[in-house]
């Protein structure tokens, strides 16, 4: 499915934007940091699988990188227009009501902690049709349930096509389950981002 | 999740905080409410209970009360966690208490006593055992049980290994267990010098004096005023130039306190009580 009237519109109209990945997504996630301009207009949140005590090293990377004010989030930042957030390993990130995180180092979903599952079901919950999710490559099935919710709460949901993923099994679940409203190639995700 | 199971809206959430503090004491009207509400989602999902079970137990079965409170509250702890963290306690800290004839250590929210037992090896480790007592402290009783027995499963304490080597601490972490078969018990040396007592950080107030208070990952599950009452509670407990320890992602961000704490470790969290 190519970019449509309907896709742009709600693009336009999006206040947050959630990346989810994992395995495979580290190439289009530094390209994807690196071309976003610094006044984007919208939160980006990123949830990414990563292992503990390998201390910020994607997180330092990406802000080195960066050209929109990057942040680890840490317990109860505000969301803020123009910001990227990455969320911070070995806690699962939750977005509260009044519009700040809240971090929480319960169990992992899906073996993973940060579990994309567990940001974007909360992500839908207070921000509903404003969020975006673009869910990338993956090689297990979190973020399907959670971006099944935002595509529910009204949130404009998109998959990478598969076939041009890495690691397709996360973006196929989110396709098998219903959640991914749009499924968009790499090129045809930039277009989308850089409008 | 599309059935009645597992579904509650904001103001159910209200509703059982309100029965809670009526019927059981507690009061969690301060906690963060996306995290309480997946909390009790997964109670919900787990017994499989909707939402008028749930309040029907809540009000009517009082032993359903402390599994509940074990399931609401955050338990997952490891030993040395966030390794980085006890590396810097050990160069930045542990000379301070050394300076002392005895020092106490509280820590808040311990849960199934990871970090005492953790802190006890570190406090060996610098030739304190014998100078330093570490009390561990949690709202539930049964977690306090787990803690004072010091037995975790042998699988555990595999995992914990890593974080003993990236802390820096010589030897291995199973110098410090007796292992048999499948579960390893703490050295009875260690818990001779700690102290696992029920306490709640919200309606209990000082007991002790502290060289340092560690209270990690417990604020994130607390609305900025109930962090701030506790932060008074922990001032008031430490003694002068004490150090306070907060998660690697927990910052002090109220004003008031940023004048009444100095800032030792930005990374770590780790600060020291000025003033008096």
């Amino acid at each position: 499915m190519a970019p449509d009237k309907n896709l742009l519109e709600r693009w336009q109209a999006a206040e947050i934007l959630l990346f989810g990945g994992s395995a495979g997504s580290f190439k289009i996630l530094f390209r994807i940091i690196k071309e976003l301009p610094g006044a984007f207009g919208k939160t980006v949140i990123l949830i990414i699988h990563r292992k503990k005590n390998f201390f910020s090293e994607i997180e330092k990377l990406f802000a080195e990188n960066s050209r929109m004010y990057m942040r680890e989030i840490e317990d109860k930042d505000i969301l803020k227009k123009n910001t990227m957030y990455i969320a911070p390993a070995n806690y699962h990130t939750l977005i509260e009501e009044g519009g700040y995180f809240s971090l929480d180092v319960s169990e992992a979903v899906w073996y993973s902690k940060p579990s994309i599952d567990v940001t974007f079901e909360s992500a839908a919950e207070v921000y509903g049709d404003k969020c975006v999710a673009i869910l990338l490559s993956g090689a297990n099935q979190d973020g399907a349930d959670g971006m099944l919710k935002i595509r529910k709460s009204g949130g404009l949901t998109i998959a990478q096509q598969p076939e041009d993923a890495e690691m397709p099994e996360m973006p196929r679940s989110a396709i098998k389950n219903g959640a991914a409203e749009y499924v968009l190639t790499q090129d045809e995700i930039f277009k989308l981002l850089l409008l | 999740m599309d059935t009645a199971q597992g579904i509650i809206s904001q103001a159910q959430v209200f509703e059982l905080i309100d029965i809670i503090k009526k019927v059981h004491g507690f009061d969690f009207a301060g906690y963060t409410k996306a995290s309480l509400k997946r909390r009790l989602i997964r109670i919900m999902l787990l017994n499989k209970f909707e939402f008028y079970d749930l309040k029907h137990v809540l009000i009517n079965d009082a032993a359903f009360f402390q599994g509940f409170l074990e399931e609401i509250t955050v338990n997952v702890t490891e030993m040395f966690r966030d390794p980085a963290f006890y590396k810097a306690v050990n160069t930045q800290v542990v000379p301070y208490l050394s300076t002392y004839q005895h020092a106490k250590i509280w820590s808040a929210g311990c849960s199934t006593g990871e970090e005492v037992y953790s802190m006890a090896i570190l406090m060996k480790e610098a030739g304190l055992g014998k100078k330093s007592f570490i009390y561990g402290t949690d709202i539930n009783t049964e977690v306090l049980r787990e803690a004072r027995k010091g037995i975790y499963s042998l699988r555990n304490i595999k995992s914990y290994a890593e974080n003993y080597q990236y802390t820096g601490l010589k030897g291995s972490i199973t110098d410090h267990f007796t292992i048999l078969y499948d579960a390893a018990s703490v050295h009875n040396e260690l818990k001779q010098n700690t102290l696992f007592s029920v306490h709640n950080l919200i309606s209990d107030n000082v007991f002790n004096e502290f060289q340092m208070i560690s209270c990690r990952n417990v604020f994130i599950y607390f609305e900025t005023f109930l962090q701030e009452r506790i932060l008074e509670l922990f001032y008031k407990s430490l003694c002068p130039l004490g150090y306070l320890c907060l998660g690697s992602k927990e910052t002090i961000r109220s004003d008031a306190f940023k004048t009444k704490f100095k800032v030792i470790n930005q990374k770590e969290n780790i600060y020291q009580k000025v003033g008096t």
